[in-house]
């Protein structure tokens, strides 16, 4: 138990002072120093309660996925029924109930329709269903029903894209080192350190920027469309809020408009005539030949701009627009037009995002914390260190150097773990705990060897039966402590997190201080002294 | 040099005699804790509740106008806000419930209106932190935070069960309710906001409470292996007064730390530091006077971790002629 060869000696100092080293970048640079560029610098990575900064968490709607699908599914079967040769006749598609349902006028071509409809649906989960069922009810009957392994892999792509068009359009803002990540089937969460209020954040991804150009339908009774009863093949858009058209509505025609899918690039500008500001936009070349045909076909007639289902204007097409290029003008100003230019360039979400949670702390809080938190730990570390050197004397001694060293250790494996564990408000707490728990060890083994003097043991008994008798509690004792830590890791959120991977490292490294490297110390005073009684 | 010593060597302290009226007192604060929680509720925070809470400081050595403050957010038309200082007179929390759940924009647009209002009349007033939260998420909290606190404590159990005996389990399972209950009690009583991070505390005061008990329990088994005639009150006693020397230092060294960090700690996590420190006494008082004196009544024998002896060793011993 007491033998401790060089080559072990040295290989448990060399550990030692590489995590505690490790530490010192942080410490140093929380004390006001600027650490050499020119030396490694591994440091502690700061929560954001810490940091200061932003976290949000947007949820989708999946009902809208599905909703959408549906739509879509809707318009493929139309035109496949519309092209096919001879062409098959329907009824009118009734989506209710999430389902998409028609009636054939002409029984016999259930067979047909049945095969060009067959194509729209694809494999969907490792199962081999569908991600669509096709049924045929009383001979003329289609029915076309979402699968759920249909469903969930069409949510689980929009929020594929969902994440990345939220990391462009905040990589758009420049704000430094945001993390954005998925997490559960439908949820984002946004943590962007250094920002202080996540209000114009929250409102670039708030925006789903889906920007649609259709045709205003002008056989539309107006004393219909303010009661909101469009005429067929049309529907009711509202005018956006901030427009001079705000409270009313008009009517466009379904199909037949263009969908800002097909943008290169937007950007905020200013228009010549009023210098008021207004959004370029730039089409594909796809785009921008179906732009020119729509403007030139409808050369004379309003057009209505929509974003997000809400009419931002709807000029007059005064001559056909033939260069791709647009120039989108409603009620902006330099802000919202820079705005919906960055949105129109990510892309549109293909889902609604919404704020759940949100959590913002100013950079000067976090500071306070990390100040008062150093400040308790030194008093308390203190008072710890002189009430263990007046209980175990020389042994007492040796508990210090081991909590020192440990304190380092911890933050010391903290920052070579670099993002993957970052030091949050409850994470100073656990900091502070660690130290506190981590005597319990060389308590429980001081108090053994003074118990095994007591019963008359020599010195060297003593000490080796102290380490030797303590271990079974302290490893137990750990063992609990651990399971909690656990606990806390795999339910918690952000700031608990970091409290538990405190708690987990700390739990490690106090072993190691507290007893492999006091009982080297105490082996080697033993062996170079000799004593032939110990004060304890 | 004279050392100190809180303890004196070989103190023979009869805890186990007072096992009935210290349990009494105990259940009748246990029941106490579970009354006023009942009777008060808890102060939820809003990850558990749901709803928006902004800290707001004003300008050091004033002191914040709540009435103020609580008109101007009142006129907003969302409801009354609920205001509490935190800790010092210049620095408050504004809350405020959700208003409507079925409409996130609302939501947004009153904490724009909050901030902005706080903003206009207050000028030198400075918005440390915000925090919103959904009615759905906060709801998944509280139910993730109520499973932690359950799997920690059975899951902690099963392993002293596995390690000791199932009367060591239970008691340990006891000892920790009684922790848990108690630190609630406190939070009930003095109507601190009870939230995330305190369950967080709860689980680190579940694991520390319980090193105290598995230092007791590992000396019980001890000496239930040296000493098999002892009767077991008198072993229990034996046992909890080696140990009490360890149990009264270790406690006394996390109770530094914890007060160095209660008061000159950050004063955000000042409930977080209250719960641990609560419970390091309660987990210390019940590892001595609940999880030990349970193991009477639970009916441990002094043979309880003596190996059952193995058919070939009985063969032996027949072999050898013995009885």
């Amino acid at each position: 138990m007491l033998d401790f060869p060089p080559w072990k000696r040295i290989y448990l100092w060399a550990i030692t002072l590489f995590l505690a080293l490790a530490s010192v970048p942080s410490l140093v640079t929380v004390a006001g120093v600027q650490w050499p560029s020119f030396l490694p610098r591994p440091m502690v990575n700061l929560g954001l309660d810490l940091a200061g900064g932003s976290h949000i968490m947007l949820e989708a709607e999946p009902s809208q996925v599905a909703r959408q699908r549906l739509e879509t599914m809707e318009e493929a079967v139309r035109a496949a029924m519309r092209d096919a040769k001879p062409r098959i006749r329907i009824g009118e598609i009734s989506t209710s109930g999430g389902r998409l349902s028609f009636l054939l006028e002409d029984p016999s071509q259930v067979d047909a329709a049945r095969g060009l409809i067959e194509p729209f649906t694809t494999g969907a989960g490792l199962t081999g269903q569908r991600d669509w069922t096709i049924q045929v009810v009383d001979g003329s009957r289609f029915v076309l029903t979402q699968t759920k392994a249909g469903l969930d892999l069409a949510i689980n792509n929009a929020m594929e894209s969902a994440t990345e068009v939220v990391r462009k359009r905040i990589d758009a803002l420049g704000t430094r080192e945001p993390t954005i990540i998925r997490a559960g089937s439908d949820r984002i969460v946004v943590d962007v350190p250094g920002l202080k209020d996540p209000q114009a954040l929250k409102d670039l991804l708030g925006q789903t920027a889906e920007l649609e150009f259709k045709l205003v339908d002008m056989d539309a009774l107006p004393a219909n469309v303010a009661q909101g009863i469009a005429p067929p093949g049309s529907e009711i858009v509202p005018y956006a809020k901030g427009t001079p058209g705000e409270g009313t509505a008009i009517a466009v025609k379904r199909l037949g408009g263009i969908r800002g899918d097909s943008l290169t690039n937007a950007q905020q500008t200013f228009e010549q005539q009023t210098n008021s500001p207004v959004v370029s936009i730039q089409f594909d070349p796809q785009g921008g030949a179906r732009f020119a045909r729509l403007t030139s076909q409808n050369v004379g007639k309003p057009f209505a701009i929509i974003l997000d289902g809400e009419v931002i204007s709807a000029p007059n097409i005064n001559e056909p627009i033939l260069g791709g290029s647009a120039q989108i003008s409603g009620s902006f100003t330099v802000d919202t037009a820079n705005q919906l230019a960055i949105a129109l360039r990510s892309g549109a979400l293909p889902v609604d995002l919404t704020v759940i949670e949100e959590f913002s702390i100013s950079a000067e809080l976090g500071a306070d914390s990390i100040t008062k938190g150093a400040i308790a730990m030194v008093v308390g570390l203190t008072a710890l260190m002189v009430f263990m050197l007046v209980t175990y004397g020389r042994f007492g001694y040796y508990t210090c150097a081991a909590l020192i060293l440990n304190l380092l250790m911890v933050l010391g494996v903290m920052a070579l773990l670099g993002s993957m564990a970052a030091l949050t408000l409850p994470g100073i707490a656990g900091l502070v705990l660690t130290v506190g728990a981590a005597v319990d060890a060389n308590v429980l083994i001081n108090e053994r060897i003074r118990e095994e003097r007591a019963r008359g043991r020599r010195v060297v008994q003593a000490v080796e039966l102290g380490y030797k008798e303590a271990s079974r509690a302290i490893f137990d004792a750990n063992i609990t402590n651990t399971i909690a830590a656990v606990i806390m890791f795999m339910f918690g959120t952000g700031p608990v997190r970091g409290f538990a991977v405190v708690l987990m490292i700390g739990i490690v490294t106090s072993v190691f201080t507290a007893v492999t490297l006091t009982r080297m110390w105490v082996a080697g005073w033993l062996r170079r002294k000799r004593p032939t009684d110990i004060v304890l | 040099m004279k050392l100190l010593k809180l303890i004196p060597d070989n103190t023979n302290i009869h805890f186990l005699r007072w096992r009935v009226p210290f349990y009494s007192i105990s259940i009748l604060l246990m029941a106490a804790s579970i009354a006023l929680a009942f009777i008060n509720g808890l102060n939820l925070g809003v990850d558990f509740v749901g709803g928006q809470s902004i800290r707001v400081t004003f300008p050091q050595g004033t002191t914040a106008p709540m009435a103020e403050v609580r008109e101007e957010i009142d006129a907003l038309g969302y409801g009354e806000p609920t205001l509490q200082a935190l800790g010092q007179p210049n620095i408050i929390s504004v809350r405020m419930g959700l208003p409507d759940e079925e409409e996130p924009a609302l939501t947004e647009k009153m904490i724009r209106d909050i901030r902005a209002t706080l903003e206009q009349h207050h000028p030198n007033a400075e918005i440390g932190s915000a925090e919103s939260v959904s009615g759905k998420v906060s709801q998944e909290l509280f139910t993730t935070g109520m499973v932690a606190l359950l799997l920690a404590m059975i899951g902690i159990s099963i392993y002293i069960w596995v390690r000791f005996e199932w009367q060591f389990g239970v008691g340990a399972l006891f000892a920790l309710a009684h922790d848990v209950t108690l630190t609630i009690g406190l939070f009930a009583l003095t109507q601190m906001e009870f939230d995330l991070n305190i369950v967080a505390a709860l689980l680190t005061l579940i694991g520390y409470s319980l090193n105290d008990n598995i230092v007791v329990y590992d000396r019980v088994r001890e000496n239930l292996k040296k000493y098999r005639k002892m009767p077991l009150p008198e072993l229990l006693d034996l046992s909890v007064n080696e140990t009490l020397s360890r149990t009264v230092v270790t406690s006394t060294s996390l109770l530094i730390t914890l007060v160095a960090l209660l008061l000159l700690g950050p004063d955000v996590i000042f409930g977080f530091t209250a719960a641990i420190t609560l419970g390091i006494f309660v987990g210390t008082y019940s590892s001595i006077f609940m999880a030990t004196p349970i193991l009477i009544w639970l009916g441990v024998k002094p043979d309880s971790f003596v190996p059952k002896e193995s058919a070939i060793d009985a063969q032996e011993r027949r072999a050898r002629g013995e009885a």
